[in-house]
């Protein structure tokens, strides 16, 4: 440490008012950051950077899961084969008798001069083991906006809803997961059509439901879709599973929570649902951007 | 020239990268909370030793590299690391003068604050998270700074040219 030429305590030239500058600086990128979506292309080029340290960080991860794959014995693939040919047998079959009541379903829906339009594009990601900011539950998938994912696109997973994408990068994307305590999804349940909105709590393994009278017609085990308001998800797709449902008579509201159908601590692999075909991904990302 | 300056540069920036990538590594849900500040502890070994290269502009610019990288609001990370690197830089030379353990307890006061600027902004900016989760990096960061430090300075003095 060249300790002769730093005695005097004042030779870094204006120090206190680069700081300042600097803090200025920052207050103003967090204000537009929440405010407003201008950042989007600052954040999506430093993403890019970033990408090469994402993936080296992921590669042990990877590494180990290929390795698992590679040196499984014979007889552990014969089974999952098997496992996999039954499952798909059983899921085949009701594939059958769900083409039937699509068509169905349309033409009930013709009738009824009701639109509705059930096609959707899916494409499947991976997710990057890189663990994001502690405060918040998101993801790192490895499919950006040269995939066409937009903002606010809807995550599932093989059993239900996982989150919705909250940034893009050119190769990645980041997504938020339904746990985190800042997100909210318009839930409907199953049984009866009832309508609400299930919150995260910062729990892998639970949502809120605070705006439920205490008289709603809700029970433990009910299952809960998304209902498509809101405009993000599309309707009809499994989120959770009521756990408790406790009535206090003095309360206005009762105290409902429930479990998600997804494990979300431990999903691998995800489905990104395109609201269009995703030949004009470009378009929809201008109008999606509603917070939910 | 400039083959000179990227060899002295050269120990900053892999730490610095380094740094980036412990602070995105995946650890079990259980001990994710005690995640040291990998990022704020690296720049305070550098502001300290070297006030005059790693001033508070490069702390900034590598904020909004982690901000990025972490998902959070653009110019927090950069925001509380200009702030710790500031009041390093003002008290370099009274640290360098500290023995270890003080040393350690500054570590612990300047990674306490920086704890408490994300916490405020975090609260500012709506996300709620209890206020226990921000003591466990500051706890570990502290007890890991006599550990960094001796490493760094080792990194530091084999790095430098005819030292």
């Amino acid at each position: 440490m060249a300790r002769g030429s730093n005695t005097n305590p004042a030779r870094i030239p204006a120090l206190g008012l680069r700081t300042l500058a600097l803090l200025f600086m920052s207050m103003l990128l967090m204000y537009l950051d929440q405010r407003e979506n201008h950042l989007d292309g600052i954040r999506a080029a430093i993403s890019a950077a970033v990408y090469p340290m994402r993936v080296v960080v992921d590669a042990p991860v990877s590494f180990w899961q290929w390795a698992s794959e590679t040196s499984a014995s014979r007889d552990e693939l014969r089974r999952e084969n098997e496992l996999l040919k039954a499952e798909r047998l059983v899921t085949r079959g009701r594939l059958q008798q769900l083409s039937a009541l699509e068509a169905e379903n349309a033409r009930l829906r013709a009738m009824l001069e009701a639109s509705h339009a059930i096609q959707i594009d899916v494409r499947v990601a991976e997710i990057l083991s890189v663990d994001m900011n502690p405060f918040r539950h998101t993801l790192v998938i490895d499919a950006g906006g040269n995939d066409g994912v937009y903002e606010g696109q809807a995550i599932i997973g093989a059993d239900g809803v996982v989150g919705q994408v909250m940034s893009t990068g050119p190769m990645t994307a980041q997504a938020l997961l339904i746990s985190d305590p800042g997100h909210a999804l318009p839930v409907e349940v199953n049984r009866n059509g009832l309508r609400t909105i299930a919150y995260g709590t910062g729990d892998f393994g639970r949502l809120d439901l605070p705006g439920l009278p205490n008289n709603a017609d809700i029970e433990v085990g009910d299952l809960l879709v998304t209902s498509g308001l809101g405009g993000v998800f599309p309707s009809g797709y499994p989120v959770a599973e009521v756990t408790s449902v406790t009535r206090i008579p003095q309360e206005p509201f009762a105290d409902v929570s429930a479990r998600p159908t997804v494990a979300l601590a431990q999903v691998r692999e995800v489905m990104l649902i395109y609201k269009t075909p995703r030949a004009a991904p470009a378009e929809t990302a201008a109008g999606e951007n509603s917070d939910e | 020239m400039s083959n000179e300056r990227a060899r002295r540069h050269l120990p900053f920036i892999a730490m610095v990268v380094v740094a980036l990538m412990l602070s995105m590594m995946p650890l079990p849900e259980a001990i994710r909370v005690f995640r040291p500040d990998w990022v704020a502890l690296v720049l305070i070994f550098f502001a300290m030793s070297a006030p005059r290269s790693y001033s508070v502009g490069i702390a900034w610019l590598i904020g909004i590299v982690l901000d990025v990288s972490q998902g959070t609001l653009l110019g927090q990370h950069a925001l509380a690391l200009s702030v710790i690197v500031y009041v390093t830089i003002k008290f370099h030379l009274l640290m360098r003068m500290f023995p270890l353990g003080q040393l350690a307890a500054t570590v612990f006061a300047l990674l306490a604050l920086y704890q408490f600027l994300l916490f405020w902004i975090n609260g500012v900016a709506g996300v709620d998270v209890s206020a226990v989760t921000y003591w466990g990096p500051v706890v570990i960061g502290a007890l890991l700074w006599p550990f960094l430090y001796m490493f760094l300075q080792g990194l530091r003095f084999r790095a430098r040219p005819g030292a």
